[in-house]
């Protein structure tokens, strides 16, 4: 039982964490490590949830899977976008060199 | 708070937020934080969840390992849906490549001349990446592993091979799609099929479940390593092409 | 119990991944607008089709379709009842009529070769929210709506729409983690994921308050809930036109939807009457900002995505007038009547609102207002679309927004909340302040020579919108049969009604 609640707690500390870093960082990999961070922190729960001792409910588990596919997908589409800006700044800026 | 994104950071300006807006950021996330702490003490948690119904219909999915069941069988709809998820960002990265319409999907740059030892160890290493995928996933059926996983090492090996620089990824060719496409493909296909007779749509035959969930991942596995791998490639600056194949790049 | 035609249900989400993935491999304009045109035609069929099973199966409240045999809690259901069904057949209509736009829009482009399998991943996302019954499916069936929608708006290579959708992803990532953080505690005290299950457990604690609250700020987010609005104008109004009309017409609202389950019937013990106060103060609030703002507004693409901020402020009205409304029973009643009437005059205006103004961006090359002077003789059609659509949403006679607006007041009065009466009516006159200011512009004889900047805009663009805006007109006089359409279901398996 005090397991469950240092993991649960732990996690929902750390959800807090990455709130901040994402409201208070301005640099966007800041805001996406902070993301990352909310994302790992639900996760947790779900696998303190999962753990009842002597059982395991599979179910949380493939809820995390599920949840870690679809946050690489999101974090790398604000990284390409992120990317993508940069280039066309990058571009703007060698053209006003020349 | 989200109107300013800061792509580089810069020395001596000014920072991007004011102190006092960071202690409101502050007092927010410990009020989140706190809040929902306390309610998570003040409340009772369920009894075990779905743990006893899933061990109950183990028998009927096909598959010994209970996370797989869940995945592939009893909440297959959800990994389908995940597919498309992943599908949705490569088409997203496939769209703003530069369309390099006649070339093919992977082209070997032969007068590189890479260091002699990278090259031998990855001739060693992508061979154990891709046994270590084949046995990820067969084992996925009774032992942790699967078709992310798998897809994973194999991504992680086609990675090495970009990064050697002899190896180049293109992915506007049919062939290429195909590859993209492939897993969520034959999840539909499969999961259509299945609604024959009184069947329903992803209602896999009980002699056949493992087979069906085995091919599955098996498409799954392909799509997932060709996504990832697309992911980075889609992320390295794509410089007008200064490592293309037929120029050394040193 | 079931007739054959239940067993389509699932073709609702296949059919639009069928056509992702046709498109992504076929890779070229003409027969993928082809085969579009047929997935989308071919849906709507489907959902006009589901309306008779849906009408016969009123006991059971809904059609329940058990993909894999398995069942609500070990399994994950698709569940349809007269709420999602009128979502279902505005997207399907819409959908149709918005390919068929997009086939002329991006004929010039090779852009096109993309949009479509990001385009059908969105419907697919959709109406995987819509026939969602399972609380961590409609997760997923978020993260499909969000990021084929993040990936829409980066469509047009632009700086500007680059930051908008990464700002949007952001935002969408930031309200799918809340929502998830809400699905775990719930799991965490209700031990199932069913939507079914979790209705009939649901309690008043600590723990279901939290979820709700997260659920409700994640959602909010998404919904564009003023004070959390700040992403939308950029992302509405930098995205390509047929992208813009969806997202203001179906996006936002796929989120609304699914806090109208949640507040009405997932965890309805845990809505308190306060918290749903302050969801209509909230939306009170958007309608006089969003009013202001788009009055402000410099680009007309940027005015009509303000006004789709004002206009869900009128939805969000919902939740105070259904808390004090203790004898609602079904999803017929007049509150949530009015508002998911509301729900699809706006869909059906704002989308053809979208498409004019994406024509006049063609014909022009800018939509910049104050240089919009005397554009009425050269668009005569687009500018026509416009105005009835800005007809609709100011809520004149005899449009559907009118009867939406008409209901509403008529929800705020029988439950003695004359203050809602007040913001309603203030937000139809600043509506119409800043819908009559482009059109007095558009009138006015041109001045200069405006004439030699304007390109032909084809009529297969031109025609779209007008239909959609003519659609807005005529649900004015179908009141009926939206209403009936709406009470089935909402009761038979959850109990009543808050």
């Amino acid at each position: 039982m005090t397991q469950d609640l240092i993991y649960s707690v732990t996690s929902l500390a750390l959800f807090g964490c990455g709130f901040y870093g994402l409201l208070a960082l301005p640099h966007i990999l800041r805001k996406l490590l902070a993301i990352n961070i909310m994302g790992v922190s639900v996760f947790m729960l779900l696998l303190a949830t999962a753990n009842h001792g002597t059982s395991i409910d599979p179910v949380p588990h493939a809820m995390v899977l599920t949840g870690i596919v679809v946050a690489v997908a999101g974090t790398a589409l604000c990284l390409k976008l992120a990317v993508n800006i940069n280039a066309i700044d990058q571009n703007e800026r060698d053209s006003n060199h020349q | 708070m989200f109107d300013r994104l800061v792509l580089h950071e810069t020395s001596g300006t000014k920072p991007a937020l004011k102190s006092s807006t960071k202690i409101a950021c502050g007092l927010a996330s410990f009020a989140l934080s706190g809040g929902l702490i306390a309610a998570l003490l003040l409340s009772e948690r369920a009894g075990p969840g779905l743990a006893a119904l899933t061990a109950s219909r183990m028998d009927e999915s096909g598959v010994e390992n209970p996370v797989t069941a869940v995945l592939l069988n009893f909440r297959s709809y959800d990994t389908l849906l995940e597919i498309a998820v992943l599908l949705i960002v490569a088409v997203a990265m496939l769209s703003m490549q530069p369309s390099a319409t006649n070339r093919s999907m992977v082209e070997v740059n032969h007068r590189h001349s890479g260091d002699p030892v990278l090259a031998g160890l990855l001739r060693w290493l992508v061979a154990l990446a891709t046994v270590l995928s084949g046995y990820l996933l067969w084992t996925g059926a009774y032992a942790p592993g699967g078709a992310f996983q798998a897809g994973s090492v194999i991504a992680g090996a086609c990675v090495a091979l970009k990064l050697s620089g002899r190896y180049h990824f293109f992915w506007h060719p049919l062939k290429a799609r195909l590859l993209l496409t492939i897993g969520l493909a034959v999840f539909v296909l499969v999961g259509g099929f299945c609604a024959t007779g009184d069947k329903r749509v992803l209602e896999y035959p009980l002699e056949y479940a493992g087979m069906l969930i085995l091919i599955i991942e098996l498409a799954a596995t392909v799509s997932i390593a060709a996504i990832l791998l697309l992911l980075f490639t889609g992320l390295q600056d794509d410089k007008p092409d200064a490592t293309q194949a037929g120029r050394p790049s040193t | 119990m079931m007739g054959p035609t239940v067993h389509l249900l699932p073709a609702l989400i296949g059919i639009p991944l069928f056509a992702a993935i046709s498109c992504l491999l076929i890779n070229n304009r003409k027969i993928t607008a082809c085969f579009s045109l047929a997935a989308a035609a071919l849906l709507l069929a489907l959902v006009v089709n589901l309306l008779e099973p849906l009408r016969l199966n009123t006991t059971a409240g809904g059609l329940t379709y058990q993909l894999g045999g398995w069942g609500a809690p070990l399994g994950i259901d698709l569940f349809v009842d007269g709420l999602a069904m009128i979502l279902l057949l505005v997207t399907a209509v819409l959908i149709l009529i918005l390919s068929i736009y997009s086939v002329f829009y991006f004929q010039s482009n090779e852009k096109a070769a993309r949009f479509w399998p990001l385009w059908w991943l969105l419907v697919a996302g959709l109406n995987c929210a819509f026939t969602a019954a399972d609380i961590f499916n409609i997760y997923v069936a978020l993260e499909l709506i969000g990021l084929a929608s993040v990936a829409l708006v980066a469509l047009d290579g632009s700086r500007a729409s680059q930051v908008a959708a990464l700002r949007y992803a952001l935002v969408g990532l930031l309200g799918s983690l809340l929502y998830l953080m809400g699905v775990a505690l719930l799991y965490r005290t209700y031990g199932t994921l069913s939507v079914v299950e979790i209705s009939s457990l649901s309690q008043a604690d600590a723990l279901s308050t939290a979820a709700l609250l997260l659920i409700t700020t994640g959602l909010a987010l998404k919904t564009a809930l003023v004070p959390l609005h700040f992403w939308l104008p950029p992302a509405h109004g930098g995205a390509p036109a047929p992208v813009s009309a969806i997202l203001s017409a179906l996006v936002v609202k796929a989120s609304f939807y699914l806090l109208i389950r949640y507040w009405l019937e997932i965890l309805a013990p845990a809505a308190a009457e306060l918290t749903m106060q302050l969801l209509g103060i909230l939306g009170a609030t958007a309608i006089i900002w969003g009013c202001l703002a788009a009055f402000r507004a410099r680009r007309l693409k940027i005015l009509v995505a303000y006004s789709t901020v004002a206009q869900l402020g009128y939805l969000f009205l919902l939740f105070p007038l259904v808390a004090a409304d203790n004898s609602a029973e079904t999803y017929g009643t007049t509150a949530i009547a009015a508002a998911m009437y509301f729900l699809v005059a706006h869909a059906l205006a704002k989308s053809a609102m979208f498409l004019a103004v994406g024509n006049i961006l063609t014909a022009y090359g800018h939509d910049e207002i104050r240089r919009l002077q005397g554009i009425a003789r050269q668009q005569p059609l687009s500018l026509f679309t416009f105005a009835i659509a800005g007809v609709s949403l100011i809520g004149l006679p005899p449009t559907g927004g009118f009867i939406a607006k008409w209901l509403l007041l008529n929800a705020a009065i029988s439950n003695a909340q004359w203050w809602w009466v007040a913001v309603m009516l203030l937000g139809g006159l600043m509506a119409a302040v800043y819908i009559f200011k482009v059109l007095n512009l558009a009138f006015i004889s041109t001045s200069l020579d405006q004439a030699t900047g304007c390109a032909q805009v084809p009529l297969g663009m031109a025609l779209p919108g007008l239909i959609l805006a003519v659609l807005a007109v005529c649900l004015g006089f179908n009141a009926e049969w939206l209403i009936d359409l709406l009470s089935i279901g909402g009761t038979a398996e959850t109990g009543t009604l808050k």
